[in-house]
């Protein structure tokens, strides 16, 4: 086990990259901590993919270096690296039964049999499989398949990190829950270093102590959920985290007071005037409607979603959701949109500027 | 249960049924007639029963030419398959070369059976041939037309360069239809480059495998024109497979009768071993939809 970290690391899948576009990874320094259990949350495309692969030696960086602990990896094969990685979509040794497949990275190191056997079973019983370990892993089911392939990547103790690669798409919801939760048991129990890369906020939420969220190529932010939630460093984590997303208005700021659409509204903190493109955003929780004061608001849809509902409008033409929590009613002549002061952030050209108290 | 019978429908596989018949079956049938009767010319036909049956199965000639045909079949498997799969398993997977090295590969496929032949014919011949006259220079006794063990040399070599390209193809589409997962996950797991092929490309190649064995065992043994072209079954019988002997003795010795029924028996094991590797393979797709 080691701390992995990427030094100046890009990459790009063109062979004489120069302009910024051309790298699928842009330029970035990023230390995993030892044990950490880190959720690598982003849009489909945004580069998640390329940087696992990277960790794992499956691709060769363009640029920069790989280090875990304080070894040079970045021309190390993927074998020599010892990391454990779980794939997308199910990847199985169909000629094998169940537990030679779960053996098989075992056997490939040439451990002791004994030990596999006891190793074996542990893992069998962790994926819910100890009574199909002789059948062969021919024509089971994906879901069955993909267990085997989770059940793969952990049968090894010694592992550097386990990479998981979006691994529960092809699962049953109800399987997801109890697969994510064995997940998080086995990361106490082994304090493995974990990177799960996922599209799902909740999937990174539940699993991760920390969330990074990459875009377009980029880091934008690694975090807790709730610093994430809070003050999300780039308009991108505000309007990917949260169900909905964050609100944003163009705005005009100076000093603890913002101006949007004409209308001043209080800001929790101070602000030196900002450069280029001047947003703010507020989180549709921190939304509340009132009969006076504050941004006119239209409502076009209520949405209830159960524990809460999701007010649908527009403020001077932009989409604006506002979230009412359980038992408040909606008022009809409620049409004036207010924040709380505090939540709100403030963002030039996307991202996010501190305010002074 | 309310099924709409309609026998009418029958008569939508009439055409099909007269094609096959004009094509397959009415010949087939004068095979039949002629393995059950005997003639001297002129048309005129004697009832013979199953006579030419027994007397081909106590028949040292023919016996000795499926021997020959047999281990010709087996020589040429042994090296066919190992070396598509081979050459498959070096071809580039993509890109300008990956197409370069399929039309090279599918060029011997192209070349007609009696021009493969001629070629080869022309190639091995000691005072004109390339082939030929380089081993003589090099001082290898090499003779396809006097030294039996010359000639099958020179005609397993030609199916061989004839051949290997059809199970290669058949090898590549195999395994390029493996995800790449598949050899990430061997790398994860450190798999070794055997266990690659012996857990991954070996069975994800079996389908077409099996394809490619099937297809290379039924014309390797029904060979005839490429052989009858290069050694004409010689040096005496040492080339003389089973359809160049059929062939000398239906049309040759006008034997029509004998040959009629040592083909129906030829056929019979073509189509029996045919049967053998369909059961196989569709166990296998049941053994994979299990």
């Amino acid at each position: 086990m080691a701390q992995i970290t990427l030094k100046n690391l890009a990459h790009s899948y063109k062979p004489n990259a120069s302009a910024e576009s051309d790298f699928a990874l842009k330029e970035m320094d990023h230390v995993w901590q030892d044990g950490g259990a880190y959720a690598l949350l982003g849009s489909s495309g945004c580069g998640k993919s390329t940087l696992l692969n990277i960790i794992s030696g499956l691709l060769r960086p363009s640029h920069g270096r790989v280090l875990f602990g304080d070894r040079d990896v970045t021309d190390a094969a993927t074998a020599e690296r010892n990391i454990a990685q779980v794939f997308q979509f199910p990847v199985v040794y169909d000629t094998m039964t169940v537990g030679d497949n779960l053996a098989f990275p075992l056997r490939n190191r040439g451990m002791d049999p004994a030990y596999i056997a006891t190793r074996v079973q542990q893992i069998a019983q962790m994926i819910g499989m100890e009574d199909i370990l002789k059948r062969k892993a021919r024509g089971l089911t994906a879901d069955a398949k993909q267990k085997i392939s989770l059940g793969r990547g952990m049968v090894r103790e010694d592992v550097n990190a386990i990479l998981f690669d979006e691994p529960l798409t092809v699962i049953d919801p109800h399987m997801k829950f109890e697969l994510r939760t064995q997940l998080k048991a086995l990361h106490r129990a082994f304090g493995h270093t974990m990177i799960y890369v996922t599209h799902d906020q909740t999937e990174a939420l539940t699993f991760a102590d920390k969330v990074v969220v990459m875009y377009d190529g980029r880091v934008v932010q690694m975090g807790t959920p709730e610093e994430l939630f809070d003050r999300p460093a780039h308009t991108f984590v505000g309007y990917f985290i949260g169900s909905p997303g964050m609100n944003f208005f163009d705005a005009t700021v100076q000093g603890n007071r913002a101006t949007v659409q004409g209308v001043e509204l209080p800001l929790g903190a101070s602000y030196a005037p900002p450069k280029g493109r001047v947003q703010i955003g507020i989180r549709p929780e921190f939304c509340v409607l009132a009969r006076e004061g504050g941004l006119p608001f239209t409502l076009t849809r209520v949405e209830d979603v159960g524990r809460h509902r999701i007010l649908r409008g527009t403020v001077a033409g932009q989409q604006v959701n506002v979230t009412l929590p359980e038992g408040v009613p909606v008022e009809a002549d409620a049409n004036r949109l207010l924040f709380a002061p505090e939540k709100i952030n403030v963002y030039a050209d996307d991202w996010r500027v501190q305010g002074e108290a | 249960m309310d099924k709409t019978q309609n026998n009418k429908a029958w008569f939508l596989v009439l055409p099909v049924l007269v094609l096959v018949a004009f094509s397959a079956v009415l010949p087939l049938m004068t095979v039949v007639n002629y393995s059950v009767q005997d003639t001297f010319g002129n048309n005129e036909f004697f009832w013979a029963g199953l006579d030419w049956f027994d007397e081909m199965l106590h028949s040292d000639r023919m016996w000795d030419a499926l021997g020959k045909q047999a281990l010709f079949s087996a020589i040429i498997l042994a090296i066919e398959v190992p070396l598509g799969i081979f050459v498959a398993l070096n071809m580039p997977k993509r890109g300008f070369w990956a197409s370069f090295c399929l039309v090279v590969m599918a060029l011997p496929l192209l070349i007609p059976f009696n021009v493969v032949g001629t070629i080869w014919q022309i190639f091995g011949r000691v005072d004109i041939g390339l082939l030929g006259h380089t081993l003589a220079a090099l001082g290898i006794d090499y003779n396809y037309t006097s030294d039996a063990l010359d000639a099958w040399a020179t005609l397993i070599v030609m199916d061989v360069w004839h051949w290997t390209s059809l199970v290669a193809l058949l090898a590549y589409a195999g395994l390029q239809s493996i995800p790449e997962a598949y050899y990430q996950a061997a790398k994860i797991d450190q798999a070794s480059r055997w266990a690659v092929f012996r857990y991954i490309e070996l069975p994800k190649m079996q389908g077409v495998l099996l394809i490619a064995v099937l297809l290379r065992f039924m014309d390797s043994f029904m060979i005839y024109t490429e052989p009858f072209v290069v050694t004409g079954g010689g040096p005496g019988n040492a080339t003389t497979f089973l359809s160049i002997d059929l062939v000398k003795m239906a049309i040759g010795q006008f034997d029509l009768g004998p040959a009629a029924a040592f083909s129906l028996m030829y056929f019979l094991v073509i189509l029996l071993i045919s049967w053998v590797f369909y059961t196989v393979m569709t166990n296998l797709d049941k053994a994979e939809g299990k």
